[in-house]
């Protein structure tokens, strides 16, 4: 479908060890960083009127996914939101055709058919990009079904929002889970907007990782701006859930730098609060301080794989922009199954 | 061959479906230790085991929801929902889910899922639990629609809709379980261990998808009818003495249009009837699709006969049913224009 390239992170073989090494360290700083570089592109590519419709940009919690993903197993499930951008990139799909699809072009993932909200990677074990606030829940509670009732040792990963986290389905699923100890892990992305609405004004209960207590589900708070305290949360919770004692919660307190979409009036949040999380708390900020403090790398290191990560997206973006539309038979093809 | 309600007749589809494929697994509400609230599962669970045959929580929005995930992953999840008006929190993870994943994921992922609901009226069950919206899935592209109206079909259909690679609502006539009714509510009921449709053979067997079936071949007026009104219609014509011919669709989606139009051009007349309420109704699209392939053929205007655009009534209930009184009034008027 899409040309190779080395976009893949290496997948979860680390994660019976304690501690990330260095070269993992290293690999989570270009993971983020590729996030970061393609969604920016992505960001220009809308101004330049080359993505035409939704685009919700992840800029800000990349820790969030580049850390579960760090510690999952080969065959473990992830299934998202429209926010999705990102756990594709994590999930080792090729920048290539993500920015194809969210150009809508042949050589895109869904072929144009999904746009940036529904992506699929059968070969990734990635579920899919959902338009739904919420529905992704019970499709990720039904994946966990299968690994149990398959006994593949695999789990389910569902990621959703704060502002999912209201919605009624998602509560049936975590009974179901629970009740029946599924392989489930639930990944709330909490970057304290739905939208435009600010937890406190649609929460009742704020602390979001305590969503499970009545399901008898355990939760936890993890600062989802640090990758390590991320991974580290995962592993625990991965820990729990492949014990065979059911689903998890994990709540990433994290932050949108952008918009919800691109039509954002931003009128909900102050310019100094999104500035002060950007200097003080940025993901990718942080590691990098931390590789160059542990002399891990040096600036001109960093560099380089910034050059390198730079290069990946510049190409995708070329790919998105010189692989043909669909042809208009696509309209018609995979509504059902062609016989 | 054995005699069969159509309660029978749909947990042995079941019943044969979850020997011959491990991938296969039956869940709702009370579908297990209990066997359903029609009995259509009774026995499954102590057969099969409680890890294929099981019972969910009252939640029908993930129930299907996590149909979806488990069928992409390759499973056949054959769902129970209690009634086909308890859909309506589902009908985001049917219409959204089910049915587009194969489309958006350019056909990676496939929903080979079967939701069967118990639908219509005819047991006084009132507004929440009479009801036939059926034209609301016809509606969603991405999904069959499929509705028996008799034992032998039931089974055939529901093993072809549990093997089908694509997700189908399979609408079960609650009214006809246990035997035809014509629409005479207050004549003394009959089972299918007298009907001939009542046959139906023990084994294995698929009755084609997309496929309708001439009820009744006739040459005065063709008939268009599913479920319980294919009854309704057979003693509507006997009480006129109409020569009709009456197609039961069997499956609304696909649509077997070709089978509905040899039909019309032969009899140059047609009458649509249905449970469900008129406006926007299934025969909206049945009778669209006629005028636009016989147009020249047709010596009449198309009649429809159905539910009256109301809630479903309780007390008022063969009032609001669409009998063969209504039916065969539309059949006279159609025949003698």
């Amino acid at each position: 479908m899409v040309a190779a390239n080395a976009t893949s992170p290496k997948k979860g073989k680390s994660n019976s060890k304690s501690a990330p090494s260095n070269e993992e360290k290293l690999q989570y700083y270009r993971d983020m960083l590729l996030i970061r570089r393609f969604e920016e592109k992505a960001g220009q590519l809308y101004g330049m009127g080359l993505i035409a419709g939704f685009c919700h940009l992840y800029i800000g919690q990349e820790a969030v996914v580049v850390g579960v993903q760090s510690v999952l197993n080969e065959g473990d499930q992830v299934i998202t939101g429209y926010r999705d951008h990102g756990h594709m990139l994590a999930c080792g799909m090729e920048a290539d055709g993500v920015m194809a699809e969210l150009t809508g072009r042949e050589g895109g993932y869904s072929r144009g058919k999904g746009g940036s909200m529904h992506m699929f990677s059968k070969e990734k074990h990635f579920y899919g990009g959902h338009g739904i606030v919420g529905a992704q829940v019970s499709l990720g509670t039904g994946l966990a079904f299968a690994n149990q009732y398959k006994d593949n040792g695999n789990v389910s990963v569902s990621y959703f929002g704060d502002g999912a986290a209201n919605q009624g389905q998602v509560y049936e699923s975590f009974n179901m889970a629970s009740l029946w100890k599924l392989p489930a892990l639930y990944v709330i992305e909490n970057n304290q907007y739905a939208m435009g609405t600010a937890v406190s004004r649609a929460s009742a209960e704020q602390e979001l990782y305590k969503r499970g207590i009545s399901f008898d589900i355990p939760g936890e708070a993890v600062d989802g701006m640090d990758v390590l305290k991320v991974r580290e949360a995962a592993k625990k919770a991965l820990a729990h859930i492949r014990a065979g004692k059911g689903p998890y919660i994990l709540e990433m307190k994290t932050y949108r730098y952008r918009g919800h979409s691109m039509s954002d009036p931003a009128k909900y949040r102050k310019r100094e609060e999104v500035d002060d999380i950007r200097s003080h708390h940025d993901p990718i900020d942080g590691l990098k301080k931390l590789l160059i403090d542990e002399k891990i790398a040096t600036e001109d290191d960093l560099k380089a794989i910034d050059k390198e990560v730079r290069v990946i997206v510049n190409k995708s973006a070329d790919f998105a922009q010189t692989s043909p539309e669909p042809d208009p038979s696509e309209l018609w093809t995979d509504v059902l199954r062609e016989v | 061959m054995a005699k069969m309600t159509m309660i029978e007749a749909v947990r042995s589809a079941m019943d044969i479906m979850l020997e011959k494929d491990p991938k296969v697994i039956i869940m709702g509400e009370d579908v297990g230790y209990f066997g359903g609230v029609f009995r259509c599962t009774a026995g499954l669970q102590e057969k099969y085991g409680i890890e294929r045959v099981f019972d969910t929580p009252i939640n029908e929005s993930a129930i299907v929801g996590m149909g979806v995930g488990m069928a992409t992953q390759g499973m056949r999840p054959c769902v129970e929902v209690q009634f086909a008006d308890y859909m309506f929190p589902a009908y985001d993870q049917i219409t959204q889910e089910a049915a587009r994943i194969r489309h958006r994921s350019a056909g990676q992922f496939s929903c080979p899922m079967t939701i069967r609901m118990p639908t219509g009226g005819g047991i006084f069950g009132g507004q929440t639990h009479s009801q036939s919206p059926e034209a609301l899935f016809t509606h969603v592209a991405g999904l069959k629609v499929v509705q028996p109206s008799s034992p032998v079909d039931a089974k055939g259909l529901l093993i072809a809709s549990i093997e089908d690679p694509d997700p189908v609502i399979f609408l079960e006539p609650k009214r006809i379980y246990n035997g035809p009714f014509d629409g005479h509510h207050d004549a003394k009921s009959v089972g299918w261990a007298t009907h001939p449709l009542g046959e139906v053979p023990e084994g294995y067997y698929k009755t084609e998808l997309g496929k309708a079936n001439v009820f009744r071949e006739g040459e005065a007026v063709t008939i268009l009818a599913y479920g319980t009104m294919v009854y309704v219609a057979e003693a509507a014509v006997k009480e006129t003495g109409i020569d009709a011919e009456i197609i039961d669709l069997r499956t609304l989606l696909p649509l077997d249009l070709e089978t509905i139009v040899e039909s019309v051009k032969k009899t140059r007349k047609c009458v649509v009837i249905h449970e469900g309420t008129r406006t926007s109704g299934f025969g909206a699209e049945l009778i669209a699709e006629v005028q636009e392939a016989c147009f020249y053929h047709l010596e009449t205007p198309i009649v429809r006969v159905t539910g009256w655009d109301a809630p479903y009534p309780h007390a008022q209930e063969w009032d609001y049913f669409p009998g063969p009184k209504r039916v065969g009034r539309a059949l006279v008027e159609t025949v003698e224009a």
